[in-house]
């Protein structure tokens, strides 16, 4: 196996960790709807059926940064110890998110369910706006440098530099913000999708998820297209590299319009993925009692995603462009772990299917007995 | 105090806070998931209602502690960028390999394995849900595996070389990630935290012994947690032991400091009691403790296995000497020759760049053959005199007999309660005996953070042993960042800790009100 090869290979899973995991962000837009759900059952109801998920979510995300860090460090190391504030905002709701399912009904949890369940929605709605923050970075940039001679900088050994603000000029950034908020919309249409598949005896609440997940994916495919418009109609950098080093660096207009067609892969990914996604959502929608809507939306939004990380990759594009140096942008050659860490970590990923059989196996298992409200009462775990 | 050296104190503050809150749950998880394993184990086996009450009774209490662990886990991964930017590019193609695979095989299992444990009771068949109890276990130890081996990798750095084109180390070997350090580090610690679970388990039943509440569930515990935490403290100590050599071999600054020893000698003594002189420093005449009580030839015996060994004090380390096993005297590297060393090594790795740059195929050579034969002290041309490179002595010396006492401690806590709780008419009799044994139950946390305390803080200043210093491995982030995010952390940290110890004791106290057949 060549380093190209490899780095590509790595990419790729990558990108398939990305897209598990803004699929599994449905779990995020359940909790964002928690404080508009209305009564104490529903808001248990939701809790209960998004709390046997979150930690594949919460999971998802670590092991995307653990790869991300092993296979790309040098994205690593400039992403996150660059835009701190955005990384340090979506950590800190994760953090109150991981106790928030257990904590919000025990005795003696000192703040109050209520409490808990403002963490939760705090999670929902800005973890998922933030990560859409930051892969928007992906295509649309970020401000920093990179000078590996500072190294040898005694007073100021930092390789990698950012913008004063670190991180808040890609939060406010509206390019970004739009990705943000479609993340956010696709998450709550799924979370009712997942419900209205994993809650049953509970008529009422299977309508106002319907109703729910009618609005919520208008909104999101308003703003999903408005992403996809300015993506495809934006300048992009083609970096040509020279093994791990950059050589040249150009613009080129309707870059990631040329990529799609380029890769027609990606090309049908991104087709199909739409196409199921908005088969999923509106057969849910409009089907009497179509329950099996977020198996269509979760494939769907699996393979848009996958396919954005291919476009920001693959043919000559960095995917993490530098708005201050394009030579300083990050490619996945140079970017990249060595070819020897790749291998080596090549072999774990053999691994990687046996996992997500054990995890779809115990999925099914757990879902098979649906979640109802006479259940939920009588359960010794209930959160 | 410049800019830098405010971060890195602030970057090593809030990882410091992370990590310490981090490991007063992670133990217990260990711990506890294996003792919950064992108790579903016996309950499957004699289908002894008892034995299901127990094994639910300690999954919620392993369920509250799993949650909060979980929640302060995902900074500790993330802070590596967000606050060690530059560490992580350094040397983010060793690193970044046990984290990633920790996740992949880890931490997937554990996840989804434990939603089976808490939810699955009614779904899935009672084989199915003690293989899921089962593999949670083995989830969160190949969790500590990974991120172990990573933590001793940082310590004694091997398996890779340095590519000064990339300015950055690359792997070269992943078996040799698992080396000594890394071995006797992982069951160090994972045994620990069965030591540190048994501790719990007496303290909570014995609550249950005053209380006068489901008596035989409380002395059913205990009896698995007694056996549980001697075997477990037994191993913690024999690992223990073999840490302290791995330490002596590689890491003798750190073991110096451990001790508080300026002055080897041959037949070194441990000093088990003693106050260190706070006026002692590396280059003065002054005693090394006001007050001592020495265990004759101790710490050779410690470090060395071997009664007349020398073990080199701070100063000896620092003026590069050192004594054979012949009784030989041997000149190491000093560390002004270090610093020296460390500089030229940084000096050849610019001009390599400059001839790279230049297309000067010669000078890249004869650079390239100065920065390797310099390169082992890379990381010492980032101080400027040599008392930069000493770890802070008082509170490593402090932190190891923290540890060593209470650990000895526990070892006879273990074994007089499984004395008494065999003769149960004296452990259920004798209240001051349940007030010991409650009172205990912090004193293992304070022990274990101890025992962190003396790896991290003696190691310092390195993030990777003489190649990497802390103050060479941080983000360009303004100090203020890092002191907003560090507060941050610290008062979420804080209110999450009590909310969970809050819960905890409630759930405690309502379970023990239930009535047992």
């Amino acid at each position: 196996m060549t380093l190209e090869y490899l780095q590509n290979y790595w990419w790729l899973l990558v990108s398939v960790l990305g897209g598990i995991l803004v699929f599994l962000l449905f779990v995020q837009g359940g909790q964002s709807m928690l404080l508009t759900a209305g009564s104490k059952l529903r808001r248990d109801l939701i809790v209960n059926s998004m709390g046997s998920k979150w930690e594949l979510t919460f999971t998802t995300l670590v092991t995307f940064g653990g790869a991300a860090f092993a296979s790309f460090p040098l994205f690593y190391s400039t992403s996150f110890g660059g835009a701190y504030w955005l990384w340090i905002l979506i950590l800190f709701s994760f953090v109150v998110q991981a106790v928030s399912y257990e904590f919000r009904r025990k005795k003696g949890n000192l703040y109050g369910t209520r409490t808990y369940d403002i963490f939760l929605f705090l999670n929902g709605c800005v973890g998922c706006i933030l990560l859409g923050v930051a892969v928007s970075m992906f295509f649309f940039g970020a401000e920093f440098t990179v000078n590996k001679g500072n190294l040898l900088i005694g007073s100021a050994p930092v390789i990698s530099q950012w913008a004063p603000t670190h991180g808040f000029e890609a939060i406010f950034n509206w390019k970004n913000l739009i990705l943000g908020i479609a993340v956010l919309f696709l998450a709550r249409t799924q979370a009712c999708l997942y419900m209205m598949n994993n809650i049953t005896d509970d008529p009422d609440f299977f309508q106002s998820l319907k109703g729910k997940a009618f609005i919520n994916g208008g909104i999101f495919l308003v703003f999903f297209l408005w992403f996809l418009g300015t993506l495809l109609t934006a300048d992009g950098y083609t970096v040509i590299s020279e093994g791990i080093r950059t050589k040249s660096v150009e613009i080129t207009p309707f870059k990631y319009y040329h990529n799609y067609m380029a890769l027609w892969p990606a090309l049908a990914c991104l087709t199909i993925g739409v196409v199921a996604v908005l088969f999923g959502w509106l057969k849910s929608c409009f089907g009497k009692h179509f329950t099996k809507g977020i198996w269509f939306t979760g494939i769907g939004t699996f393979l848009v995603v996958a396919s954005l990380f291919w476009v920001a990759g693959y043919n000559d594009t960095p995917f993490y462009p530098s708005l201050l140096n394009p030579a300083d942008s990050l490619t996945i050659r140079n970017a990249s772990s060595s070819e020897f860490t790749l291998t080596a970590m090549s072999y774990v990923s053999i691994l990687i299917p046996f996992v997500l059989a054990y995890i779809a196996y115990v999925w099914r298992s757990m879902d098979k007995k649906k979640l109802t409200p006479e259940g939920l009462e009588s359960s010794d775990h209930a959160y | 105090m410049s800019d830098l050296t405010s971060i890195v104190d602030w970057s090593r503050l809030q990882f410091a806070v992370t990590a310490i809150y981090h490991w007063l749950f992670v133990p217990l998880t260990l711990g506890l998931s294996v003792m919950v394993a064992i108790m579903e184990s016996i309950y499957l086996k004699t289908k002894s209602e008892r034995w299901l009450y127990a094994t639910k009774f300690w999954m919620r209490l392993f369920g509250i502690n799993f949650a909060i662990g979980v929640a302060t886990g995902i900074i500790l991964e993330f802070e590596f960028g967000t606050n060690w930017s530059n560490y992580s590019w350094f040397v983010g193609d060793i690193f970044g390999a046990p984290l990633a695979i920790e996740g992949i095989l880890a931490f997937f299992m554990e996840s989804t394995f434990v939603a089976v444990m808490f939810f699955g009771w009614n779904k899935v068949s009672p084989r199915f849900h003690l293989a899921s109890t089962w593999l949670t276990a083995l989830g969160a130890s190949i969790s500590a595996l990974w991120i172990l081996v990573a933590n001793a990798w940082m310590q004694y750095p091997v398996g890779m070389e340095f590519d000064p084109d990339q300015m950055r180390n690359v792997m070269d070997n992943f078996w040799a990630l698992f080396s000594g350090i890394a071995v006797n580090k992982f069951f160090h610690a994972v045994l620990s935290g069965w030591a540190l679970s048994g501790v719990f388990v007496i303290g909570v039943s014995c609550w249950f012994l005053w209380k006068k509440r489901n008596v035989e569930f409380a002395i059913r515990s205990i009896k698995v947690g007694a056996w549980f935490g001697l075997a477990g403290m037994l191993l913690t100590m024999y690992t223990g032991d073999g840490s302290a050599v791995e330490v002596t071999k590689h890491q003798p600054m750190k073991l110096a400091a451990m001790e508080g020893l300026y002055h080897g000698h041959q037949g070194q003594s441990l000093a088990a009691v003693a106050i260190l002189n706070p006026n002692k420093d590396w280059n003065n005449d002054e005693d090394e403790y006001l007050f001592e009580i020495a265990i004759p030839n101790g710490l050779s015996i410690l470090g060395r296995h071997d009664m007349d060994a020398f073990i080199p004090g701070i100063t000896d380390i620092i003026n590069g000497v050192d004594i054979d096993a012949n009784g030989d005297t041997i000149n190491t590297v000093s560390y002004q020759d270090r610093i020296a060393k460390g500089k030229l090594a940084q000096q050849a790795l610019k001009e390599y760049g400059e001839a790279r740059e230049a297309g000067d195929s010669a000078l890249m050579a004869s650079t390239l053959t100065t920065l390797r034969e310099n390169y082992p002290y890379f990381g010492y041309g980032y101080f400027k005199s040599v008392d930069e490179a000493i770890p802070p002595v008082g509170l490593t010396f402090t932190m190891f007999r923290v540890m060593v006492i209470l650990g000895s401690y526990f070892l006879a806590f273990f074994v007089i309660v499984l004395f008494l709780v065999y003769r149960t008419e004296l452990l259920q009799k004798k209240t001051w005996i349940q007030w010991i044994a409650m009172a205990s139950v912090p004193f293992m946390w304070i022990c274990s953070e101890a025992g962190w305390a003396v790896a991290e803080v003696g190691r310092q200043p390195w993030t990777v042993q003489d190649l990497l210093p802390t103050v060479a491995s941080v983000s360009a982030v303004p100090a203020t960042s890092v002191m907003v995010t560090f507060w941050l952390f610290a008062l979420i940290f804080t209110v999450l800790l009590v909310a969970e110890v809050s819960i905890m004791c409630r759930q405690i106290s309502k379970e023990s009100k239930k009535t047992l057949s």
